[in-house]
C-alpha cells in the first residue's frame, strides 16, 4: 500500500495544484515534492529493514489479458531509481523558487504527472503496466517541453516524441511476442522471464532489437541520440532536468529489468555490438561536447558519454556481475550530478539570458557561492575521488575490464578515452565560466539566493557523503 | 428484434414529425427521445450468453451482437446529442436528417444480426441508401453534392459486387443460409469449396473493402467524407463504418473460417496497403477534416486486424475498437464542428481560447494515435494482440507499428497547432453548457476504456 503512494500523491498533488492559482502553485509544489521525497525516504527504511510486504502492491486489473496491477520494490535498483525520482523534483522546484514560471500551476501540475509515471516505470512488475506508465511519462513532459523553452522548441520536442513512441512501440510488439508464448498468458514479470528463457536464440535475436531500440532511444546510445542535444538545449532548463536526471535512466532501468533477464540468448549474441555502439557513443559525445559553444548542448553530450559507458557496462557480463552493480551506483549518482550540473546552468542562463559560453566569464569574482558550487558540481562530473561519480565509475571499469568479451581491452581504453575526455570539457567549462577576465555580458551576474544555496548545499552534501561513504548505496546494489 | 423495429418506425415518425412540429426545437427533441427509447429498446433485448433466432431463422441475435447493438444505440444517441444542433442547421428538411440516420441505423442492427446472405444484401442497402441523401444534404455546396454522386456511383458498384458474390455463392451452396446444411457441408466441412464458392467470397471481400473504405477500394472516401456536411461525417466514418466492420467480421469468423488460408493472405495484403496510403497520404493534409478522412482508412486498416485473425481476441479487439474509435471520432468532430476554418492553422490557440473543446479534442486524438490510458490503445492492443496469437505475421504487426508511428505525426500536428502556436481559433459558434459536459463526458469515456477496457469485454 505504501508504494502506491509513490505514484498516487504526485498524480493526485499534481492533478490539484493545477486547480490552483499561479500564486499558490509554486509552494504547493514544493509541499507536495517534500512528502514525496519523504516516501522514497519511508520506502528506503523500510527496505533496509526488510519490511518486504510493504512494497508489495497487487490488484487485479485486464483478467481478460492476465494483466495485472502490480508494482513491487523487489530489489535495490527500483528503488535507487524511486529514490532519484524522489530527489530530483525537489531540487528543481526548490532552485526555481524563486525564478517567475509563466502558468506556474500548469507548469507543476504536469511535472508531477511525469512524476507519477516515472515512478510507475520503475515500480512496475507486470510488462503492460511497464508499458502503460512508460507512454504515460512521456505525455506531461512532451507538453511541457513544448510549451516551455527556446524557440525551435516544439519541432525538436516532437522529434523526441515520435523517436520515443516509435520505440516504444517495437517494445509493445516484442512484449506481445513473449506474452503469446507464456503458457499461461500472463503479462508478469516472472513469467516473462521464465518464459523468454526458452525462446529458441534465432527468435531472441530480433526480439532484442525490438526491446533494445525502445529503451536504447530513450537511454540514447549513439546512433539512436539525435533528438537528445536539441531536446536539452531548447527545453526549460526545470523539464531538462527531468529528462536528463531521470527519464534517461528509464532505458537503462528497464535494459536491466526488461530486456536482461527476459532474453538471455539474444544479449549474449548481440552484446558486443551494443557494447560497441555505446563506446563509439562515448567518444563521439565527448569529441561533440568539447567543442561545444552552448553551454546545455555541452552538458547535453556529456550526458551522452555517460550515459554509454553505463549502457556499455549493463551488457558486460561477467561472474559477479561487478559492471552491472556500478551502472546501477551510478545511474543514481549520475541523476543527482547532472541535476547539480542543470541548475547551475539554469541559474547561468535566467541570470544572463544567454546559454552561449562566449558570452559567460569571470563569474568566480562576483559569485563566490555560485563558483564553489559549479567546480565541486563539475568535479563530480569528471568522477573524481571523494565525489560521488567516483565509485560508481571504479566498479564499471573494473566490470567492464573483466568482462566476458574479446574486445574487453580496447572497449575499456577507448571508454577510458571518455573519462579523460570529460575532464577535458567539464573544466573547460568551468574555466571559461568562472575564470578570466570578467565580460560585460556577465557583469549582472548576482550570486545564489537563499532558495538557491540550500538546493546546492543539498547536492554538495549528497555528493560529498556518498563520495566519502558509498556504504548505503553499494548495500543496496549488492545483488 | 426490438432494435430493428424501433429503428425503423422512429424513422417513419422522424419523416412525420416535420409535419407535425414547426419548431426545429422540437424535431431535435423529438429524435433525442427517439435514440433513448432505441437504446431501451436494445438493452432490453441483450441476452447474456447464447443465441435467438428470429424471423424463421433469416436473424441470430448472437449474445455479441446484442451487446454490439446496444453500444451503437449508446454511440448513436451520443451523436445526436452531441450534433442536434448542426444536424439541424444543414439545411432546410431537419426532420428527414434525423429519419435518415434511424434508417441508418435499422440497416446497422440488421448487419450485425444477419444468418442469411439476403439480409445482408439488405441491411447494407438500408445502410448506404439514406448516406447517399445525406452526403448530398448540403444541397447549395458543390462538394456535397459531388460526394453524394461518387458515395452514390461507388457505392452502387460495390453493392454490385457483392450481389454478384452472394449469387455465386448461392450457385455453389444452393441456399443464402449460413447456417443451412447445405451452405456448411460446402464451407465448413474442410475440404476446399469449389472455385465457384471461393470467387464468390473473393467478391465479398472486395464489396466489403469498398464499404470499410480498405485499400485498394478506398477511392470514394477523403471527397466523400471531406465533402459530406460536417453533422454527417463522423456518422459515416465511425458508426457506420463500424457497423459493415461487424457485418464483415460475422461472415467470414462464422462461416467462412474453415478457409481461412484462402483469403488471409489476401487481406493481409490489404492490411498492409490500407495503413500505408491511409497514413502516409494523411500526412501530407492541411485541412483536419480531410485528414481525419484519411485517417479513418487507416483505423479501418488496424480494424481489418481483427477480420483477418481468427480466433476470439479478434472479437474483443472488434467490440473495443469499435466503442473506442467511434467515440474519439464523435469527440473530434465535436470540436472541428464548431470551427470556422478547418486547416491546421485554424486550430491555433484554440487551447487558451476554449480550454475545454482543446482538451477533449486532445484526449480524443491521443485516442485515435493508440496512447496508453486511452480507449484507442486499448484498441489497438486486442487487435495486433489477436494478430499475434495467429503467428507467423509478425512482420505485418510490426509494419502496422511503424504506421501508427506515422499516425502520430498528423493526429500530434492538431495537438500542437490548438497548444503551442499562437493564435485566434475562430468559432462558427459558442458551444452551450450542455454541449460542453457531453464533450467532457464523452472524453471521460475514452479515459475509462483505457482504464478499464474490461467494461465492454466482459461481455
Amino acid at each position: 500500500m505504501l508504494i502506491l503512494l509513490l505514484i498516487l500523491f504526485p498524480l493526485l498533488g499534481g492533478i490539484l495544484i493545477w486547480l490552483l492559482s499561479d500564486k499558490l502553485a509554486s509552494i504547493a509544489a514544493l509541499f507536495v515534492s517534500i512528502v514525496v521525497m519523504v516516501l522514497s525516504l519511508v520506502v528506503y527504511n523500510q527496505y533496509h529493514h526488510g519490511l518486504h510486504e510493504e512494497l508489495i502492491y497487487q490488484q487485479p486489473w485486464i483478467s481478460q489479458l492476465g494483466a495485472t496491477f502490480s508494482i513491487e520494490i523487489s530489489n535495490g535498483l527500483p528503488l535507487l531509481m524511486v529514490m532519484l525520482t524522489g530527489f530530483v523534483f525537489p531540487l528543481i522546484i526548490g532552485a526555481w523558487y524563486n525564478k517567475p514560471i509563466e502558468k506556474a500551476s500548469r507548469f507543476y501540475g504536469l511535472m508531477f504527472m511525469a512524476q507519477a509515471g516515472l515512478m510507475g516505470v520503475f515500480l512496475a512488475k507486470d510488462a503492460l503496466l511497464f508499458y502503460v506508465f512508460w507512454e504515460v511519462a512521456l505525455i506531461p513532459v512532451y507538453f511541457l517541453s513544448s510549451m516551455y523553452g527556446g524557440a525551435r522548441r516544439i519541432p525538436v520536442t516532437f522529434k523526441f516524441f515520435v523517436y520515443t513512441f516509435l520505440g516504444s512501440l517495437l517494445m509493445l510488439v516484442a512484449f506481445l511476442y513473449i506474452y503469446q508464448q507464456t503458457p499461461i498468458h500472463s503479462f508478469s514479470w516472472d513469467s516473462l522471464v521464465s518464459t523468454g528463457k526458452s525462446i529458441s536464440p534465432a527468435n531472441q535475436q530480433w526480439l532484442f532489437w525490438m526491446l533494445f531500440i525502445a529503451f536504447a532511444i530513450k537511454m540514447p546510445v549513439f546512433p539512436f541520440h539525435t533528438w537528445q542535444p536539441d531536446a536539452y538545449e531548447q527545453s526549460a532548463t526545470p523539464v531538462t532536468i527531468v529528462l536528463s536526471a531521470i527519464m534517461v535512466k528509464m532505458g537503462l532501468f528497464a535494459v536491466v529489468r526488461w530486456l536482461l533477464p527476459v532474453l538471455p540468448d539474444g544479449v549474449k549474441y548481440w552484446m558486443d555490438v551494443v557494447m560497441w555502439l555505446s563506446v563509439a557513443g562515448i567518444v563521439y559525445a565527448s569529441c561533440m561536447a568539447m567543442v561545444q559553444t552552448n553551454i546545455k548542448r555541452l552538458i547535453a553530450y556529456s550526458s551522452i558519454a555517460h550515459i554509454g559507458l553505463m549502457a556499455a557496462c549493463l551488457f558486460a557480463p561477467n561472474a559477479d556481475y561487478l559492471s552491472v552493480q556500478g551502472a546501477a551506483v551510478q545511474m543514481f549518482n549520475h541523476g543527482i550530478n547532472i541535476a547539480g550540473m542543470s541548475i547551475i546552468v539554469g541559474i547561468l542562463e535566467h541570470r544572463l539570458g544567454t546559454q552561449q559560453l562566449d558570452e559567460m566569464g569571470g563569474i568566480a569574482k562576483i559569485a563566490p557561492y555560485f563558483t564553489v558550487g559549479l567546480v565541486l558540481i563539475s568535479l563530480a562530473n569528471i568522477a573524481l575521488p571523494l565525489t560521488n561519480g567516483f565509485i560508481g565509475e571504479f566498479m564499471m571499469f573494473n566490470g567492464l575490464f573483466n568482462a566476458d568479451s574479446k574486445y574487453r581491452v580496447w572497449l575499456t581504453v577507448l571508454a577510458g578515452l571518455g573519462v579523460i575526455l570529460s575532464a577535458v570539457y567539464t573544466l573547460t567549462m568551468v574555466q571559461k565560466v568562472a575564470y578570466g577576465p570578467l565580460k560585460t555580458t556577465s557583469m549582472g551576474f548576482t550570486d545564489l539566493e537563499l532558495n538557491e544555496k540550500i538546493v546546492v548545499i543539498l547536492i554538495l552534501l549528497v555528493i560529498l557523503i556518498l563520495g566519502f561513504y558509498p556504504k548505503y548505496l553499494l548495500e543496496l546494489v549488492n545483488i | 428484434m426490438n432494435a430493428i423495429v424501433i429503428s425503423a418506425l422512429l424513422g417513419v415518425l422522424m419523416m412525420l414529425s416535420g409535419l407535425f412540429f414547426k419548431r426545429s426545437a422540437a424535431i431535435q427533441w423529438t429524435a433525442i427521445a427517439g435514440s433513448a427509447i432505441l437504446l431501451i429498446g436494445s438493452i432490453l433485448e441483450l441476452i447474456p450468453a447464447g443465441q435467438n433466432k428470429m424471423f424463421y431463422g433469416m436473424l441470430e441475435l448472437h449474445h455479441v451482437s446484442s451487446w454490439f447493438n446496444v453500444l451503437m444505440s449508446a454511440c448513436v444517441m451520443l451523436y445526436i446529442l452531441l450534433f442536434h444542433r448542426s444536424i439541424a442547421k444543414v439545411g432546410r428538411n431537419d426532420a428527414e436528417y434525423f429519419a435518415l440516420i434511424f434508417f441508418v441505423m435499422c440497416g446497422i442492427y440488421l448487419m450485425s444480426m444477419y444468418s442469411n446472405l439476403l439480409i445482408l444484401f439488405l441491411g447494407i442497402e438500408i445502410m448506404s441508401i439514406p448516406q447517399y441523401i445525406m452526403a448530398g444534404s448540403d444541397k447549395e455546396n458543390i462538394k456535397s453534392n459531388e460526394s453524394a454522386l461518387k458515395y452514390f456511383l461507388m457505392g452502387s458498384f460495390s453493392t454490385g459486387i457483392l450481389l454478384m458474390g452472394i449469387t455465386l455463392i448461392y450457385g455453389a451452396t444452393g441456399s443464402f443460409d449460413l447456417l443451412s446444411p447445405k451452405f456448411t457441408a460446402v464451407f465448413q466441412s474442410g475440404a476446399d469449396p469449389s472455385s465457384l464458392a471461393m470467387i464468390g467470397v473473393l467478391l465479398l471481400i472486395v464489396a466489403f473493402g469498398f464499404k470499410t473504405s480498405s485499400s485498394p477500394f478506398h477511392f470514394w472516401t477523403p471527397d466523400v467524407y471531406d465533402g459530406s456536411p460536417t453533422a454527417f461525417t463522423p456518422f459515416m466514418a465511425s458508426i457506420v463504418k463500424v457497423g459493415v466492420f461487424m457485418a464483415f467480421i460475422r461472415l467470414f469468423h462464422l462461416s467462412f473460417i474453415q478457409m481461412a488460408s484462402h483469403w488471409q493472405l489476401m487481406m493481409a495484403l490489404m492490411i498492409a496497403l490500407t495503413l500505408l496510403i491511409g497514413n502516409i497520404t494523411a500526412v501530407y493534409q492541411q485541412s483536419v477534416k480531410r485528414m481525419l478522412a484519411y485517417s479513418s482508412i487507416a483505423q479501418a486498416g488496424f480494424m481489418l486486424f481483427a477480420v483477418f485473425s481468427t480466433n476470439q481476441t479478434a472479437w474483443d479487439g472488434m467490440m473495443l475498437y469499435s466503442v473506442a474509435y467511434t467515440l474519439s471520432t464523435l469527440g473530434i468532430f465535436a470540436v472541428l464542428i464548431k470551427m470556422k476554418d478547418y486547416t491546421y492553422d485554424g486550430f491555433k490557440g484554440l487551447g487558451k481560447k476554449e480550454p475545454v473543446l482543446a482538451a477533449t479534442a486532445t484526449i480524443c486524438l491521443l485516442s485515435l494515435a493508440g496512447i496508453p490510458l486511452t480507449g484507442g490503445f486499448f484498441a489497438k492492443y486486442f487487435v495486433l494482440n489477436a494478430a499475434m496469437e495467429q503467428g507467423l505475421w509478425i512482420a505485418l504487426i510490426i509494419f502496422a507499428v511503424l504506421m501508427a508511428a506515422v499516425s502520430a505525426y498528423y493526429y500530434f500536428k492538431v495537438i500542437m497547432s490548438m497548444y503551442f502556436y499562437e493564435g485566434d481559433a475562430e468559432l462558427t459558434e459558442e458551444s452551450n453548457a450542455v454541449e460542453k459536459t457531453l464533450m467532457i463526458m464523452n472524453a471521460v469515456l475514452v479515459i475509462l476504456l483505457g482504464v478499464m477496457p474490461g467494461l465492454i469485454l466482459n461481455h
